[in-house]
């Protein structure tokens, strides 16, 4: 029983990670009509945009010892961070929680790089088949890990989570199921957090004019633009918006996973089956098959399903898609008519 | 009938004709007799081959082996402080490069991946001249870069390379490993997990699914058990898993009270953080407290996982806190050239370059069975982990072994590991026949 919930927790926030960044996916290519490959390297860039704030939170003053000298012999550096010098215990308070403060730095910064992207690349690739949007995006998710290696470099940088939610809760003792059950207290966090940003954007879309008019624009968005609406324009800020989700998905998993300038590409491939399962172009698509793929796949590693199935684990979501496909040929919650010309 | 005069100009014009095109084939033919290996040196220079991971998920430690390179190349050209030059018990090597000859090299990106690796090697072999390979950081990279040069004839100082099948059933002629293996770590572990944790324990391993991965564990499972630990389960993991959190929730009903992750890199950056994450280092099962070991430890590695390896034991090949003089020398130069201290792989780096110069130096020639004859049963030290064999039935180095810990209180950002025992040589020594393999020919090729 103890397994069991801590592998359906497990799934709930990887599939929490995949939906978030399906979503953003699927909201690009709902409006703009774009298969954006790039959209595992803005998971990436987010999770470095929480580096990056920590680092510049942890940034220090360095004095030489006046005696001590390294095994090298030159001085030991005396090393004292800005932040606490200045701002005493304030200080250490932001540098404990840099990475939920990074939310505030990360959200304008994904917003303009999202913009920037769609304005001076994408927005050329609108009119050329997919293969080309596949290679184009694709190509740029290279450069802008190969940036991020460049400056960073290839080891993964740990990044820790306020320290009040940094072990682990005793859920066993929650549920009266004995001491032993503990879950970390940042993967709930994350659930959590997951679950905001998901119910934040479909209350955007869904009751909101600006939303209203991005929902008739995905659906027909030559009528739209004959009503005198700038469509494209909004395009743009949805294309932002899709940034921002997934640079948010990846600032909060730097606890749980230490950054690495790979780990967009870990993500993306899973991702599009995500959307494929769920449904090209359906939201609540992309977010079901999310949540759903991330709990098969864990379910699959238990100890038991592997002892009959080896190796289950890792082909389970493919398993799934391809039987799924089979079936639903649209997919979970596919509209008709989306990628089928 | 026409008469056939022969004027003097008209002889001196033969003569001359007939010298230059008898001596232009010869000069064709010396050169292809010259060569009587791959990639001779004939100039006033000799290249050697660095092929490390410059991409990928070991690119940190591949530029800190490339930095290591570098130093070497210059000590041996007689630049520098000279290094481990001034240690080294070998006195051939005198700072003007090999057998008189500068030193230059090439580099190339493993990528990590066996493939990329040979396709660089073979590029450098081809078209560079190199007549020494050297470098990597993975055992599949080393195995297969390995394999290429026996069959191309050219020297392999494998770098950071851990998995026993490297001098064990994959062992090549041409082949030479100063990296300690995971049997090894094995043998130097097992005393102290039998002291510090007990004989009493069930483990838990998971294992990166690759040839290393699968010799460790091998390794391991047979050392804990022969002190008499249990073994619940051992689980492979995806290499680059990244979320190793579906495999770790298992661990905590299974009954086991030690994990251990045969895991590296970032692999094990990974997996050790998450299973802190998950309580596993406060946890307390059969009645004992839980415990974690990582059976190949770098400092690099320690650098990303931060706090969470604070405690945790596990061995290593070296250690820039040992205080020997060879130690202390390389950690000197190379500290005074980058700012920091060098890792471990850095050091087996540098040590094999400086060795392939010095079995040169000895044997007087660049020629590899020469070469392989001055460092099979080569005994040396002054290079940082004592007495040192290159043993000549499997071309593995044996010297002391580190077992460390994570450090509990680091000094500074690089004090992360604090050395438990140093391991003497002769209780990591084994019985080459154990791994089988074979070296196979030194047979002289030309490339």
């Amino acid at each position: 029983m103890d397994a069991i919930l801590l592998q359906f927790l497990n799934g709930l926030d990887k599939g929490g990670a995949y939906a978030l960044i399906a979503l953003g996916l699927t909201l690009v290519f709902g409006t703009l009509g774009v298969v954006n490959f790039a959209h595992g390297a803005l998971f990436m860039l987010g999770a470095f945009c929480a580096v990056t704030f920590n680092k510049l939170l942890s940034l220090e003053k360095v004095v030489a010892h006046p005696t001590e000298k390294t095994a090298w012999g030159t001085p030991v550096e005396i090393r004292t961070p800005y932040v606490e010098a200045w701002l005493g215990d304030f200080g250490a308070f932001l540098v404990n929680y840099s990475v939920p403060f990074s939310i505030i730095v990360a959200i304008p910064v994904m917003l303009v790089i999202g913009i920037v992207m769609e304005r001076g690349l994408i927005k050329h690739f609108y009119k050329r088949p997919h293969a080309d949007q596949i290679l184009v995006t694709f190509g740029l998710a290279i450069v802008l890990q190969e940036i991020i290696k460049h400056y960073f470099g290839a080891n993964p940088i740990p990044q820790a989570a306020p320290a009040v939610v940094a072990g682990s809760a005793d859920i066993g003792a929650w549920l009266g199921l004995g001491d032993g059950l503990v879950y970390p207290w940042w993967r709930l966090v994350y659930f959590g957090f997951a679950a905001a940003v998901i119910a934040a954007v479909f209350a955007f879309l869904q009751f909101t004019t600006y939303g209203m008019v991005v929902r008739a624009g995905m659906r027909d968005s030559e009528t739209v633009g004959l009503l005198g609406i700038n469509i494209q324009k909004r395009f743009t800020v949805v294309f932002g918006i899709a940034a921002v989700v997934a640079g948010l998905a990846g600032v909060m998993y730097t606890p749980i996973l230490p950054p690495d300038y790979h780990m967009g590409m870990d993500f993306l491939v899973l991702s599009f089956v995500v959307v494929v399962v769920g449904g090209m172009g359906s939201l609540p698509g992309a977010v079901l098959a999310g949540f759903l793929l991330g709990i098969l796949q864990s379910f699959a590693s238990m100890n038991a399903v592997m002892s009959i199935f080896p190796g289950i684990n890792q082909i389970i979501i493919y398993l799934v898609a391809v039987v799924i496909l089979l079936t639903m040929p649209r997919g979970l919650l596919g509209r008709e008519g989306v990628m089928e010309e | 009938m026409s008469k056939l005069t022969m004027t003097r100009r008209g002889l001196l014009k033969a003569g001359a004709a007939s010298g230059v095109a008898l001596a232009a084939p010869l000069s064709f033919v010396r050169g292809a007799h010259a060569e009587s290996f791959c990639n001779m040196p004939t100039g006033s220079t000799v290249t050697l081959g660095f092929n490390v991971p410059q991409s990928g998920p070991y690119a940190d430690e591949g530029a800190d082996e490339l930095r290591a390179y570098q130093l070497a190349v210059k000590h041996l050209n007689g630049e520098g402080d000279g290094g481990l030059l001034n240690t080294f018990s070998s006195k051939a090597l005198k700072g003007n490069g090999i057998l008189g000859k500068k030193v230059e090299f090439v580099t190339g990106d493993t990528q990590t991946k066996s493939d990329a690796a040979r396709a660089s090697a073979k590029r450098m072999i081809e078209k560079d001249g190199a007549i020494m390979i050297t470098g990597g950081s993975s055992s599949g990279v080393a195995v297969a870069v390995q394999g290429l040069c026996q069959e191309m004839g050219v020297i392999f100082m494998a770098g950071l390379t851990h998995s026993n099948d490297t001098t064990g059933k994959d062992k090549k002629r041409f082949g030479f490993r100063h990296f300690f293996n995971a049997y090894q770590s094995g043998l130097a572990l097992g005393p102290i997990l039998a002291d510090q944790l007990g004989t009493d324990r069930t483990a838990y391993h998971l294992t990166a699914d690759y040839n290393w991965g699968w010799t460790q564990e091998e390794s391991i499972k047979n050392t804990t058990e022969g002190l008499g630990w249990q073994t619940a389960n051992a689980v492979r993991t995806p290499l680059g898993a990244g979320d190793f959190s579906q495999y770790l929730t298992p661990v905590l009903n299974s009954g086991a009270d030690v994990l251990v992750l045969n895991h590296y890199g970032k692999d094990m950056v990974n997996s050790l953080t998450q299973a802190v994450q998950f309580g596993m280092r406060e946890k307390q099962v059969n009645g004992k407290d839980f415990q974690i070991v990582v059976p190949l430890f770098s400092r690099l590695m320690a650098q990303g996982a931060g706090e969470n390896i604070k405690g945790i034991l596990g061995t290593t090949n070296w250690n820039w806190s040992l205080q020997d003089e060879g130690s202390q020398a390389f950690v000197k130069s190379f500290g005074q050239e980058y700012g920091f201290p060098p890792s471990q792989a850095a050091q087996t780096c540098y040590v094999q370059a400086l060795l392939y110069a010095d079995a040169c130096e000895r044997a007087g020639s660049f020629e590899p069975p020469a070469v392989i004859e001055a460092l099979e049963g080569f005994e040396f030290d002054g290079m940082g982990n004592g007495s040192t064999l290159y043993r000549a039935a499997d071309h593995q180095c044996f010297k002391e072994v580190l077992v460390v810990k994570g450090n509990e209180a680091p000094s500074s950002q690089f004090d992360l590991l604090e050395v438990v025992k140093i391991v003497p040589r002769d209780q990591v020594t084994y019985d080459a026949s154990i791994f089988g393999g074979d070296l196979g020919p030194s047979d002289v090729r030309k490339c």
